[in-house]
C-alpha cells in the first residue's frame, strides 16, 4: 500500500517535486473536489454558497502551489469575498433558502442522460491527455521564471500587451453595473400597463374619479355613470353619450307612448332623460 | 519542484464535469450560477496551468479578464433573478416558460 501511494507520488511528480508540494497539491485537491461535489448535491443553497467558497479556496492555493500569488489573493477577494457574498445576499433577499427536493425529476430521463454524457466526456478527455501530451508549444524564454514579483510581470502585462482588453473590460463592468441597476430597480408605477397586478392595485381609484368628474353634468343617476364610465375608457365618450343618446331615448318614449296623452308622457320622459343616458351608454356598449 | 501538470489538467477537467453536472441536473437558478462559477474555475486552473508550463504570464492576464467577466455576468443574472423573483415567488428553472412560444 505503501509503495503504491510512494508509486503514485513519483508519477505525479516530476523531477524535483518534493514531498511538500504533492500533500499540498493533494489536499487542495481533495478539498475543490469534495466542495464542487457539495454545491452540486446540496438541497439548501446556502450550503451551496458556502460549499463554493470552499472549492474557491482550494483553487486559491492551487494557484500559489502555481505561483500565481497575485491571482490566488484576488481569487479569495473577488470571488469568495465578493461573488458569494453577493449570492448569499440574493438568497437571504428572495427567501429561497429553503431546501430543494432534489429527487424529484421534471423531465424524464433527462438525469441519467446528462450524468452519461459527462461522464463520457470526462473519460475521453482524461484518455486523451493520457495517450497524447496536453500541449505541445515551445516554452516562452521571458516569462515566469525572470525572477521578478508576479504583480510586477502581471501590471506590466496587462497594461502594455493587453491594454485593449483591459479598458473594453472597464466598459464592461460599467455596462454590468448599469444593467443591474436597471434591472433590479423596481418599475414605475405607470409604465407597466400589462401588470394586472399592479394594475388592479393603484389606479384603481383613478378611473372613478375621473368619470364622475367627467360625468359632471349628469350627477343625478349617481350609480348609472361609475357603472358605464370604466368601460368607455376615457372620458371624453362619456361626456359625449348624453348628447346622442338623448333623442334616441326622447323617440323611444314618444313612439312607447304614443296612445298615451302627451304633455304628461313627455314630463316623464322628460324628467327621466336625465337618467336615461346611463341606459343608453349600457345599451350602446356590446 | 512542481508537480507534473497533468494532475492540474486532469483535476480541471474533473471540476469542469462536476460544473456542467450541476448546471444540467440542478433545477435552482442560484445553484445553477454557482455550478457555473464551478466550470469558469475549472478553466482558470486550467490558464494558471499553462502558464506555468510554457512560462507565459499571458495565461494568468486572462484569468484576470475571466474573473472580471464572471463578476458582470453574476451581477447581471443575480439582476436578472431578482427581477423574475418579483413575478413569480419560485426558484426552479421549469417554471420559467413565459417565452415558449
Amino acid at each position: 500500500m505503501v509503495g503504491a501511494v510512494a508509486a503514485v507520488i513519483t508519477a505525479a511528480t516530476t523531477a524535483h517535486a518534493s514531498w511538500v508540494d504533492v500533500g499540498t497539491f493533494a489536499v487542495a485537491a481533495a478539498i475543490v473536489l469534495a466542495g464542487a461535489i457539495g454545491v452540486v448535491v446540496a438541497r439548501n443553497p446556502v450550503h451551496s454558497a458556502l460549499m463554493l467558497v470552499m472549492t474557491l479556496f482550494g483553487i486559491a492555493v492551487l494557484f500559489v502551489l502555481q505561483r500565481a500569488s497575485f491571482l490566488a489573493a484576488v481569487q479569495v477577494i473577488v470571488y469568495a469575498g465578493a461573488i458569494v457574498v453577493l449570492f448569499l445576499f440574493v438568497i437571504m433577499f428572495l427567501g429561497v433558502d429553503r431546501t430543494e427536493d432534489i429527487a424529484a425529476e421534471p423531465l424524464r430521463g433527462q438525469r441519467p442522460l446528462a450524468i452519461g454524457l459527462i461522464a463520457l466526456g470526462t473519460t475521453g478527455l482524461l484518455l486523451l491527455g493520457q495517450v497524447s501530451h496536453w500541449t505541445t508549444g515551445a516554452p516562452h524564454v521571458s516569462g515566469l521564471d525572470t525572477g521578478q514579483p508576479n504583480v510586477n510581470l502581471l501590471g506590466r502585462s496587462v497594461y502594455t500587451t493587453y491594454l485593449f482588453p483591459f479598458e473594453a473590460t472597464a466598459a464592461l463592468l460599467i455596462i454590468a453595473v448599469v444593467g443591474a441597476v436597471v434591472l433590479a430597480r423596481r418599475p414605475p408605477v405607470t409604465a407597466n400597463p400589462v401588470d394586472e397586478e399592479e394594475d388592479a392595485d393603484e389606479p384603481a381609484g383613478d378611473p372613478d374619479t375621473d368619470a364622475i368628474l367627467a360625468a359632471g353634468p349628469a350627477p343625478a343617476d349617481g350609480s348609472a355613470t361609475p357603472e358605464a364610465a370604466p368601460d368607455s375608457g376615457s372620458p371624453e365618450p362619456v361626456t359625449a353619450e348624453p348628447v346622442t343618446a338623448e333623442p334616441v331615448t326622447a323617440q323611444a318614449g314618444g313612439t312607447a307612448n304614443a296612445g298615451d296623452p302627451p304633455f304628461p308622457a313627455v314630463t316623464t320622459n322628460g324628467a327621466e332623460s336625465v337618467a336615461v343616458p346611463g341606459s343608453g351608454g349600457q345599451e350602446a356598449r356590446p | 519542484m512542481t508537480i507534473n501538470p497533468d494532475w492540474y489538467l486532469a483535476l480541471s477537467v474533473v471540476l469542469f464535469a462536476i460544473g456542467a453536472l450541476g448546471v444540467l441536473v440542478r433545477r435552482n437558478v442560484l445553484v445553477m450560477f454557482m455550478c457555473v462559477e464551478l466550470m469558469l474555475n475549472a478553466a482558470n486552473l486550467t490558464f494558471v496551468t499553462f502558464a506555468r508550463t510554457l512560462n507565459d504570464i499571458g495565461g494568468q492576464v486572462l484569468v484576470f479578464f475571466v474573473l472580471v467577466v464572471a463578476a458582470a455576468e453574476v451581477v447581471v443574472g443575480l439582476g436578472i433573478v431578482v427581477a423574475i423573483f418579483r413575478r413569480r415567488a419560485n426558484a426552479t428553472a421549469d417554471d420559467l416558460h413565459v417565452m415558449k412560444g
